[in-house]
């Protein structure tokens, strides 16, 4: 029977999880994640979390979970998001990867992976793209080659737009393990690591300047047979579950939106609208917030499928260029709103809210291009949801 | 009725299109966002292109914005980092109305490229004030030049780091002399807005066809699953739009040139609409080139974002689309 209410159990654990935020969120935002500067203070912030048992609330205990329901991850986010904390450095780690390891991974794996994940001892990043390899993912060139005597493999070519590659220890990436086969069979899903010979790591500035990208270059460096995760040249199929997890539910939650609609709302309450668009932006705003209480009711609706035993179909499309493109709407009403501020960045002295809103816009155009471009989401909408004929 | 610019006009567009194309590189805009300015103020000046607007007597070519609009475009499409809007569109005409001594005092000096010129209005920011050697200051019921050591300017870093902005301090403010007050300085005022804005709306018809150049050339060389991206659909959709965006926006910049220059009681009107119209298409080029280059145009190496970042700097310059379209509306609907 249909009942949208929280349960007292649920309410209760977002009390538990409010008070803990509002008793240990840093008082002073976090700096940008994506810097040099940055990233050691969220690194240090994420690891309180994890001690706290609040990193990654829905894992097991034993990896530092606190074997909360998909329901509770949703509740915990909400507050996570509310009380203005920012995304997190490990969420390519715990969010794309990890439910890949708990559906392929050995038992040796999850237990070595997982804890050092939450703990952001191991900050992970996905080394999937390459120059000639984005949208094409199969056209990967990167090779593993085997190395029988050291029992496992060499890896040689170069990956690109690594999320946080400058930060990170890790990667999880596909790389050719058999050049003969079929573009998609020949593909191993291996987790690397960073830390050796025969890896150059690059830093890239991203669009905002911030040095969020990286190109990873590999020389020889080394994976073992123990670092293949799903299987020997079956690392596609593991890949479409982590693009699953990607453009469905984990990247993006609910709590998000919701939190950077109530700041715009905010925002609209501290500054208004300019005179001569007050009805427009008022609208604006409105439609910003709406979207997000559409996104979180469409996520009610998957958690309730995925709890009743449901998996992730290209339905993980609709969702990806949902959130996507409601994200662009939101900043730009924000934007609207500030007129003539709204060029203005950090450092500006009639910046409003340090010209965060500008750089969140930016941010938010990425939305359309990665965890595949929204062009891509489409063809899978109209061709594996609606059953039009592929070319 | 003949909708289309004279052989001069488009020699002279020609003329400062190669020059743009030769000696304003994105190399020189780059340099620009590091804080060295281009060294081009020189070279435009003695091509007439600063002082296009000043009165021949004075060193000028004696020409208005009908003439103005094509080079304003050409400005746009290299992303030039130096102050022509505010020189050339917004100041020197509006010198030239009030004439005498002040015109005579100033106008030779813009026109040679030895003065650089801004008008700030109320509270706007006003763009590369820094070099600005004559600031004019649309206030509330007068328009006054503020005499150098009469101001102090705030840097305000905004996204376009090639355009850098600032702020009048208003503690230090107190004023110059008045060029008009009255109902004389809210016309000179809004004529120089409406100037400004149409040639920003000319300018960023110029970038939004030069970031359609640029993703045309790179989906025709980029491959993926075999085949150019620009052979799917939805890549030559996002492209055609821009093509459908600027091939209706032109000719309303285009028209709101010829207002002004006619004297067309709804010149105004019309610069709006041109203002409207140009931010539109410029939008639209932005979100479609980004998307068209995936990854490679959201970084720094890659040219593209000098020009987006441009086009977000100039939305709100001299009014955004909203407060123009408000004026439309007003005209349409009363
Ligand atoms: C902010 C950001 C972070 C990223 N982080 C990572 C990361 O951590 N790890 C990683 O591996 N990658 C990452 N990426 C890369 C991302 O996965 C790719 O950008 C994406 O897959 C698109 O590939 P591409 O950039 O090569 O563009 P292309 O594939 O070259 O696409 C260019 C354009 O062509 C269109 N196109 C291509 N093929 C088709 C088709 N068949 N039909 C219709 N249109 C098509 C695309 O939609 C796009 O508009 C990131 C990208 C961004 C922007």
């Amino acid at each position: 029977m249909m009942d949208l209410r929280w349960t007292p159990a649920e309410d209760q654990f977002r009390a538990e999880a409010r008070a803990w935020l509002e008793a240990n969120a840093p008082r002073e935002p976090l700096p940008h994640g994506d810097t040099f500067e940055g990233f050691p203070v969220n690194r240090a912030w994420e690891r309180r979390l994890f001690e706290a048992g609040w990193a990654v609330v829905s894992w097991p205990r034993e990896y530092g979970g606190r074997e909360a329901s998909l329901w509770e991850w949703l509740i915990f986010e909400e507050e996570y998001y509310r009380i203005g904390l920012p995304q997190r450095v490990a969420q390519n780690g715990i969010f794309l990867l990890a439910p890949s390891i708990f559906e392929f991974g050995t038992q040796e794996q999850r237990d070595e992976i997982l804890p050092r994940m939450a703990g952001v001892d191991d900050i992970w990043c996905q080394g999937w793209s390459e120059p000639n390899a984005g949208s094409d993912l199969a056209g990967i060139r990167s090779t593993g080659v085997r190395d029988d005597a050291a029992g496992g493999w060499r890896l040689h070519g170069q990956k690109t737009w690594t999320t946080r590659g400058a930060f990170a220890t890790k990667l999880f990436g596909l790389f050719r393990t058999d050049p003969a086969a079929d573009r998609h069979r020949g593909l191993s899903y291996l987790l690397v690591d960073l830390d050796q010979d025969g890896v150059d790591v690059r830093p890239v500035d991203k669009l905002d300047g911030d040095a969020g990208f990286a190109e990873v270059f590999f020389d020889g460096a080394f994976a073992p047979d123990s670092a293949v995760l799903g299987g020997v040249d079956r690392g596609w199929d593991v890949a479409m579950a982590t693009t699953g997890s990607e453009r469905g539910l984990t990247l993006r939650s609910p709590g998000r939106f919701m939190a950077a609609a109530a700041r715009l709302v905010d925002l609209h309450h501290r500054i208004g609208a300019p005179t001569h668009d007050e009805q427009g932006a008022r609208d604006a705003v409105v439609e910003a917030w709406m979207d997000a209480e559409a996104y979180q009711l469409n996520t009610l609706q998957t958690v309730t499928r995925l709890a009743q035993g449901a998996t992730m179909g290209p339905e993980s499309s609709v969702n990806k260029v949902f959130w996507s493109e409601m994200d662009i709407r939101l900043n730009e009403a924000a934007l609207r709103l500030l007129g003539s501020r709204a060029p203005l960045v950090e450092g500006a002295p009639d910046a409003v809210d340090h010209g965060a809103w500008m750089s969140s816009f930016m941010f938010a155009l990425a939305g359309p291009i990665y965890a595949g471009t929204n062009e891509i989401q489409r063809n899978v909408i109209a061709e594996r949801v609606l059953g039009l004929p592929r070319k | 009725m003949h909708f289309a610019f004279s052989d001069d006009q488009l020699a002279f567009r020609d003329a400062v299109r190669d020059f743009l194309v030769r000696e304003c590189p994105p190399s020189v805009v780059r340099s620009a966002w590091n804080g060295e300015p281009s060294q081009l103020w020189p070279q435009l000046a003695d091509m007439g292109v600063v002082g296009l607007t000043v009165p021949e007597a004075m060193g000028g070519l004696g020409m208005d914005d009908l003439d103005l609009v094509l080079i304003m475009e050409e400005t746009g499409r290299a992303g030039l980092p130096e102050p022509l809007v505010e020189t050339t569109a917004v100041v020197a005409p509006l010198l030239a109305a009030i004439g005498g001594t002040v015109a005579a005092e100033h106008l030779p000096g813009i026109a040679d490229g030895s003065t650089i010129a801004v008008m700030t209005f109320g509270a706007e920011y006003a763009p590369w004030a820094d070099r600005a050697g004559l600031v004019v200051r649309a206030a509330a019921d007068t328009v006054e030049l503020l005499s150098p050591d009469a101001y102090a300017l705030v840097p305000q870093a905004n996204v376009d780091a090639a355009r850098p902005l600032f702020a009048l301090d208003p503690r230090v403010l107190d004023g110059g002399p008045v060029l008009a007050s009255g109902p004389a300085a809210a016309a000179l005022a809004g004529a120089a807005r409406d100037r400004g804005a149409l040639a920003v709306a000319a300018q960023l018809c110029g970038l939004a066809a030069r970031m359609l150049d640029i993703t045309v050339e790179y989906v025709k060389e980029r491959k993926q699953f075999g085949v150019p991206i620009g052979s799917y659909q939805a890549v030559k959709h996002h492209l055609a739009n821009v093509e459908l965006k600027l091939a209706y926006a032109r000719p309303v910049v285009y028209r709101a040139a010829w207002s002004r220059h006619a004297g067309d009681p709804l010149a105004s009107v019309h610069c709006s609409m041109a203002k409207v119209y140009a931010s539109e298409a410029a939008s639209v080029a932005v979100k479609a080139c980004l998307q068209c280059h995936g990854a490679i145009a959201y970084t720094l190496e890659h040219d593209l974002h000098l020009f987006m970042k441009r086009v977000w700097a100039l939305l709100p310059a001299y009014g955004d689309a909203r407060w123009h379209q408000s004026r439309v509306a007003t005209h349409v609907l009363g």
